[in-house]
């Protein structure tokens, strides 16, 4: 017992020197960001027009393709998990496309299909007036497909994993079909959905390729939190690294916010 | 209320299960069968989780399943209660809102379906567990919530999958004891299968044999004790079932004779279940420690695999097991005196 | 015994590393120049504004032509965000610029010593082929419902269509600012816009994907395209001989075919 305790804590070397090296890969970046952040400015830098909007936009789209999300994602999850129908495992491979797809690919695909001459957007053009790119809502178009298949893969997980015997028992007591939804399955993915719903979130949040493609980058408009970051870049790095630093508050934030969910589900279970 | 009347058959691959039964209300079925016998397709296709091939349910006076005309009710609309072996209590409500799940599907408001909940919460002895989590309470407690919660659901009838099987043994008997008061206070028709004879001895008025998707016999329980139509049923039915009066540590049988009762907590009507091979039979009065001891005529001797069944007709009657050895050296035969013995403790003792 | 096996692979996999990642990969054995510039030799890379990436293509190939055993790399981008990649220790030998600013801004931290402005180039409005919004001077680009892309304002070709509105006192609200002239022309190419303000060059490299609509010389904006040997560069000779190369007579015909004008 004690020789086993003592190797475990003590790694052989080929293992921890590249495992050193990985751990500094990532931390160093991060320890960068800290060192060069212009503290002394960082109130004034925050609170200026372009930041303000950025953060202000950024928030608003990235709730919505949240919402959206699991609006049309939480449906399409269920069907994937429990509907028997031609052309499902199709379909499954599908909705992870956006996940391995580079963002600025999903933005080109976004305009040939949603854009002004693109195959659905300009009949929605003719029709309603509606033109998604340049405008807020385009942002919410293009930070939704790239997001939604966190949530979707997150809670069809989270739907294959459930008993199906606790909604049987939920049916003989009289429950609809939509009452068995509500009142047992929803809250007993509730956790998987709301861990879905903070990494769409964040996915969301952090969107730039297909955004900037799609949507193209006009302060207050379009322009979120990274595109006011790369192009911060170009004229004022201070505010950019300003910027950087809100991004990686946020991230921290959702580690932080996940992990106490998983302690809490592990303690209950 | 005409309780249910169904003919079920299901075709699974090679496995073919069909079986009629017919439950008057108040009236409480066993059906016993070894595992695999069909037992749990049989309840699922009658509260509509699953839809039979052919036949027809009908519960009340409605036909809830029959593919000839092409009728399926889902379970939803069914109003049949019931109680799962692994009891499925769901883990996000408290033990109140478990109970209150089935006035609250019936349309009650939360408020008013947690009153119809406490009724039977308090009924049930669950009052000081209300509001916990089904994974904090025990085995025995999430047995009496799961009938609870069916039974608050107001079903027009009962089903009950293998209700016992989940429990330790030490639990067992006291569970058992407690669900047959439940089950003979429900009004509507009962079905409970399971593998083991006591339990349907004690719980039920009729039993039903299910031995690989057929029935095998049908009957009261003394009826297939009896007169065991399958080496199954006389192998799991051999048990003696005597219902009398409980007063003192002494049980006055009902169709004669008296025993001696393990202890003396029990007064009023009392069932008592004593196994064969529990009990001996001897050429003369015993003089040893064991406390009942009464004499009888032997009127029957049927071999059972490697023990021979002897009916004797005394006060009370009872079937014994004895091994074949026994038997030349009594020289039993159809019309042999002898005496009977068994020990206050073989007794197992329940209120009626 | 699988220890061995595994650091001996990785050794190998560090030694190929090094040796691809050297910073003259020429192959042995290759004939030294010819022509041009006889010193001239080895791996360049050349930073250059997006807008010049067709004529600098066609400049790179004659160069590569005329000095055997040079190899050109380009990385065209916004004329800035190169500016920036060079002020944060980027390995480019060569910067040309779309503007006079970003070249001040590398100058400034003392790694372009000498520059000479080698082309100019002029803005005009690219339109996408068959649009229903009809668009003639840039005055239509005013009016309400035309959608217009510019470039941001920190690039050159941002900086010049702000001051082209403001020159001519035209009230126009972009739709979008892109990352780069290019964004912009693909925007337009795309018909997500009605127009675009991008350089004479870009319309003219876009051939049919657009329709370009002049702006008269005197209403038009102007910017000297500046380029210099970076300081420090690895190959300072060729990178030199490139720099003459793209002022030479062979340079810039190849320019004024892309539609530059003479500096």
């Amino acid at each position: 017992m004690n020789k086993r305790g003592r190797s475990r804590s003590t790694p052989p070397w080929p293992v921890a020197i590249p495992a050193i090296i990985a751990l500094a890969f990532l931390v160093l970046p991060v320890l960068g960001l800290l060192i060069r952040a212009p503290w002394g400015r960082l109130i004034e830098l925050l609170t200026s027009r372009t930041s303000l909007d950025a953060l202000r936009l950024s928030l608003v789209t990235a709730l919505s393709a949240t919402v959206i999300s699991i609006a049309i994602g939480l449906p399409l999850a269920w069907l994937l998990a429990r509907a028997e129908f031609p052309g499902r495992r199709f379909a499954r491979a599908l909705v992870t496309v956006p996940l391995v797809l580079p963002p600025v690919v999903g933005g080109i695909a976004l305009l040939l299909a949603f854009g002004r001459r693109g195959m659905v957007g300009q009949y929605l053009d003719s029709c309603c007036g509606i033109t998604l790119p340049f405008s807020t809502p385009g942002v919410v178009v293009a930070e939704t497909f790239v997001a939604m298949p966190f949530l979707i893969i997150t809670v069809e997980g989270a739907l294959r994993g459930l008993d199906t015997r606790l909604e049987d028992a939920a049916a003989t007591l009289g429950a609809s079909k939509s009452a068995v939804f509500r009142r047992v399955t929803l809250p007993l993915i509730g956790p998987s959905l709301i861990a879905g719903g903070v990494l769409t979130f964040a996915r969301a949040l952090g969107e730039f390729g297909a955004t900037i493609t799609f949507a193209g980058n006009l302060p207050g408009v379009t322009q979120t939190l990274p595109l006011a970051v790369y192009m911060g870049l170009e004229g004022d790095p201070d505010q950019a690294i300003a910027l950087s630093l809100v991004l990686l508050l946020v991230s921290i934030a959702v580690l932080v916010g996940l992990r106490d969910r998983w302690l809490r589900t592990g303690v209950a279970s | 209320m005409t309780g249910v009347v169904a003919r079920v058959v299901l075709n699974r691959g090679d496995f073919t299960l069909d079986i009629e039964v017919a439950v008057a209300p108040g009236e409480v079925v066993a059906v016993l069968g070894p595992n695999g016998a069909g037992k749990s397709s049989l309840l699922r296709a009658l509260c509509g989780l699953a839809a039979i091939d052919q036949g027809q349910i009908v519960i009340g006076d409605v036909v809830v399943d029959d593919p000839a005309r092409d009728v399926f009710v889902d379970p939803a609309h069914r109003r049949i209660g019931f109680v799962f072996q692994d009891y499925r209590l769901f883990p996000h409500l408290s033990v109140l809102d478990n109970v209150a799940f089935g006035p609250r599907s019936a349309g009650a408001s939360g408020g008013k379906a947690r009153d119809q909940a406490r009724v039977w919460i308090d009924r049930f002895g669950l009052t000081d567990l209300a509001g916990r989590r089904p994974g904090e309470i025990s085995g025995g407690q999430a047995q009496r919530v799961a009938l609870a919660r069916a039974l608050a659901a107001q079903p027009h009838a009962l089903l009950l999958d293998e209700p016992l099987a989940a429990l330790d043994i030490a639990t067992r008997q006291d569970v058992r004891a407690e669900l047959r008061s439940h089950l003979r206070s429900f009004q509507g028709p009962t079905i409970l299968v399971t593998h083991d004879p006591l339990d349907a001895l004690v719980l039920a008025d009729r039993v039903v044999v299910l031995e690989s998707g057929r029935v095998t016999q049908a009957g009261t329980t003394a009826q297939i004790a009896q007169r065991p139509a399958t080496s199954y049923v006389a192998q799991v039915m051999g048990l003696n079932l005597l219902r009398g009066q409980a007063s003192a540590g002494l049980i006055a049988l009902d169709d004669g004779g008296e025993l001696h009762a393990p202890d003396h907590l029990l007064a009023g009507p009392a069932l008592v279940a004593v196994r064969p091979t529990a009990i001996s039979l001897h050429a003369h009065k015993p003089e040893g420690s064991a406390r009942n001891v009464w004499a009888g005529h032997v009127t029957g001797v049927q071999p059972i695999g490697d023990r021979v069944r002897v009916t004797v007709s005394g006060a009370p009657s009872v079937v014994v097991d004895v091994t074949a050895g026994a038997v030349v050296e009594l020289g039993l035969v159809a019309g042999s005196e002898v005496w009977l013995s068994t020990k206050a403790t073989e007794l197992e003792v329940y209120p009626g | 015994m699988r220890r061995p096996v595994i650091l001996v692979v990785a050794a190998a996999l560090a030694l190929s590393a090094c040796s691809s990642a050297g910073p003259s990969s020429t192959s042995p054995g290759t004939s030294p120049a010819t022509s041009g510039s006889a010193a001239a030799q080895g791996a360049l890379t050349v930073f250059a504004a997006s807008s010049l990436k067709e004529a600098f293509t066609a400049i790179g190939k004659a160069f590569e032509a005329a000095n055997r055993g040079v190899s050109v790399t380009f990385n065209f981008g916004p004329s800035s965000t190169l500016a920036t990649q060079i002020g944060a220790g980027a390995p480019a030998d060569v910067f040309a610029s779309a503007s006079g600013k970003t070249m001040d801004t590398v100058a400034a931290a003392g790694l372009a010593p000498s520059r000479s402005n080698f082309a100019t180039n002029s803005l005009e409005i690219a339109t996408p082929p068959a649009s229903s919004v009809a668009i003639s001077s840039l005055a239509d680009l005013a009016k309400p419902g035309v959608k217009v892309a510019v470039c941001q304002q920190a690039v050159p070709c941002g900086a010049g269509a702000q001051t082209l509105f403001t020159k001519n006192s035209v009230q126009i609200k972009p739709v979008t600012e892109e990352v780069d002239v290019k964004s912009v022309l693909a925007k337009v190419e795309l018909g997500e816009v009605d127009a675009g303000i991008v350089y004479v060059t870009d319309v003219q490299a876009a051939g049919a994907k657009v329709v370009g609509v002049v702006i008269p010389a005197d209403h038009n904006v102007t910017n000297k395209y500046p380029i210099a040997a970076i300081k420090g560069s690895a190959n300072a000779a060729t990178a030199q001989a490139f720099v003459a190369f793209v002022l030479s007579p062979a340079g810039q015909a190849a320019l004024a075919s892309a539609g530059f004008a003479a500096p």
